[in-house]
């Protein structure tokens, strides 16, 4: 654990010192905004409507057609995100021959590792953050389920350190953060719609792979149901991930 | 201080390292010299921990560089080819960081980064951007870093090149000092450099040590024969023939210019006065009359190519 402190320091400063971070910010929130925006008045318009059909008025709920649309969004534009947040975590130390200085220094890799994964996550905690006057929006306009929108954020932080944590592999793999970027996102892409197959490969290996896919686990964070093997099953993809690129890493010593 | 131990490294079937042996004591300043591919960074590189060698043993300071990795690395200051730095930091704020990673304790590392700073001369430049400095200060961040928590060794990987000759001579003046108190090695493959500044030099190609001594004994041990240039005007082939004749003489040969010559003889036994002699005997016009001293590029030449058919036969 060694340098743990001092990597994630200063992956924080060299984020926020590049405009990467302000441009991934201001459009990442542009598009939540956006759709925080439409999902609502979408559930004005048709609560106007239901004023006059009591039928549909009973199925109108605030969980169902604001808070799941919205951290739906969220997390797809993270999917598209994250992968570029994280390409340059290790290409570029690579390509630039930083490596050479950091893995020089006194610093355990294990520190390295998690201090660019905790100053990934940090940053997408404050892109989250940056989320949440929509809540507050809510809360002045009506009286949102607050346990739905705790669990749908905790939901939306575990997921995105799993793609954390698989952006980082990916981008130990390369020392060319193009690279690094599409096999990232294309091994999202892949984990996410892998849960669709289930009627084309048959009960069992549907269930399997619908089992591996990372959206599947955050639907019931979406709904405010806290299940433990969710929360598990995101510890253990970061962990995988995480032990993964640790392995990559050392690798470098033997490979040359 | 360093111990190497049959050293060994292949990148896939290529080796770049073979069977190297060497050790440095403490204090001393030791040149690596190579020409480009030979080994001298794959070398620096096992020793600063970055890389593991297929097979051998590396130690400093009794530590075994594989074991006892984080332990090693806190001992070296390291300048790494090329000088790799974190572009978009600042100055100050690069060596805070690369202070606190080599565990600089916190309250220290202001005075610390003075301190480097001061010795390399990059006061002037701690607020601004690497990215927008000169090679020569980059390098000279790159120098400071390596001596940050003051270690007892340095390993600096062609520390001057790339810079202007005031930069050059700044730079070497800066490892002569530092090299008073501390055990460094750097790499070079400029010679008037690795001569200037090291006690000990080892010459190395191909992956293996084919030279280690001080520059003088280089020089004298090397030396097989003596030059001798003239220079003198008349009918080119009549002297050549005349010269020929002389006792002692292995050789003639015409040198760069139009009426000159270098002719070879024995180690200890000087031609010139026979040479002097013979041209005003035939009235031919002496112009020059000099002995040549074999310089250690010639003797890095001389040991480069000798050993490159031998290492094939292999």
């Amino acid at each position: 654990m060694k340098g743990f402190w001092v990597v994630y320091r200063k992956e924080l400063y060299r984020l926020f010192a590049s405009p990467i971070f302000y441009v991934v910010a201001f459009i990442f929130l542009s598009l939540v905004g956006y759709f925080f925006y439409s999902s609502v008045a979408y559930y004005s318009l048709l609560s106007f409507q239901a004023g006059t059909n009591p039928f549909l008025s009973q199925q109108l709920n605030l969980t169902d057609m604001v808070l799941e649309p919205f951290f739906a969004s969220i997390s797809i534009i993270l999917l598209l995100m994250v992968p570029l947040i994280t390409m340059r975590l290790f290409a570029e130390e690579k390509k630039t021959g930083t490596a050479e200085l950091l893995f020089t220094y006194p610093i355990s890799d294990r520190g390295a590792v998690l201090g660019k994964f905790g100053a990934g996550v940090s940053l997408l905690l404050l892109l989250l953050l940056g989320t949440s006057p929509a809540m507050l929006l809510l809360e002045i306009l009506t009286d949102p389920p607050w346990a739905t929108i705790v669990g749908g954020y905790l939901g939306l932080l575990l997921m995105s350190s799993a793609f954390v944590s698989l952006g980082l592999f990916a981008s130990s793999l390369t020392e060319n953060q193009i690279i690094a970027a599409v096999t990232a996102f294309g091994a999202l892409l892949l984990l996410w719609i892998i849960g669709w197959s289930e009627s084309l490969v048959g009960p069992v290996l549907g269930s399997f792979l619908k089992y591996l896919s990372l959206f599947t686990h955050y639907d019931n964070f979406a709904k405010g149901i806290l299940d433990s093997r969710d929360v598990l099953f995101y510890f253990l993809f970061i962990l995988l991930f995480l032990f993964t690129t640790l392995r990559i890493l050392e690798s470098r010593r033997w490979r040359g | 201080m360093i111990e190497v131990e049959n050293l060994t490294k292949f990148y896939g079937p290529v080796p770049a390292l073979r069977h190297v042996s060497f050790t440095v004591d403490q204090g001393e300043t030791v040149g690596f010299l190579g020409p480009n591919g030979a080994g001298k960074t794959t070398t620096l590189r096992i020793l600063t921990c970055f890389m593991s060698p297929t097979s051998g043993v590396a130690r400093v300071a009794g530590l075994d560089c594989q074991q006892n990795s984080l332990e090693v690395r806190a001992k070296i200051g390291y300048l790494p080819e090329n000088v790799p730095l974190y572009l978009d930091m600042t100055t100050r704020r690069f060596l805070e960081f690369a202070a606190t990673a080599k565990g600089v304790v916190r309250s220290h590392v202001r005075e610390e980064i003075d301190r480097v700073m001061e010795i390399c001369a990059i006061t002037s430049v701690a607020s601004r951007i690497i990215g927008h400095l000169s090679k020569g200060y980059r390098q000279r961040i790159g120098i400071a870093q390596a001596l940050l928590n003051d270690p007892p060794i340095l390993i600096l990987d062609e520390p001057t090149i790339g810079l202007d000759p005031t930069q050059i001579v700044e730079i070497r003046a800066l490892i002569k000092e530092l090299g008073t108190e501390r055990t460094i090695i750097l790499s070079s493959h400029i010679l008037p450099e690795v001569s200037q500044l090291c006690q000990r030099i080892l010459i190395i190609n191909n992956g293996q040590i084919i030279a280690t001594d001080t520059p003088a004994n280089l020089t004298t041990q090397l030396q097989r024969n003596l030059q001798v240039y003239l220079e003198v005007d008349g009918p080119r082939s009549e002297i050549m023939a005349r010269i020929r004749e002389l006792p002692g003489v292995l050789a003639v040969k015409p040198a760069n210019g139009d009426s000159t010559y270098l002719i070879e003889s024995k180690r200890g036994q000087d031609l010139r006065p026979e040479l002097a002699r013979t041209v005003v005997e035939h009235s031919w016009q002496l112009r020059e009359l000099k002995l040549q001293d074999l310089s250690l590029e010639d003797i890095f030449m001389q040991l480069v190519t000798d050993e490159e058919p031998g290492e094939e036969q292999e």
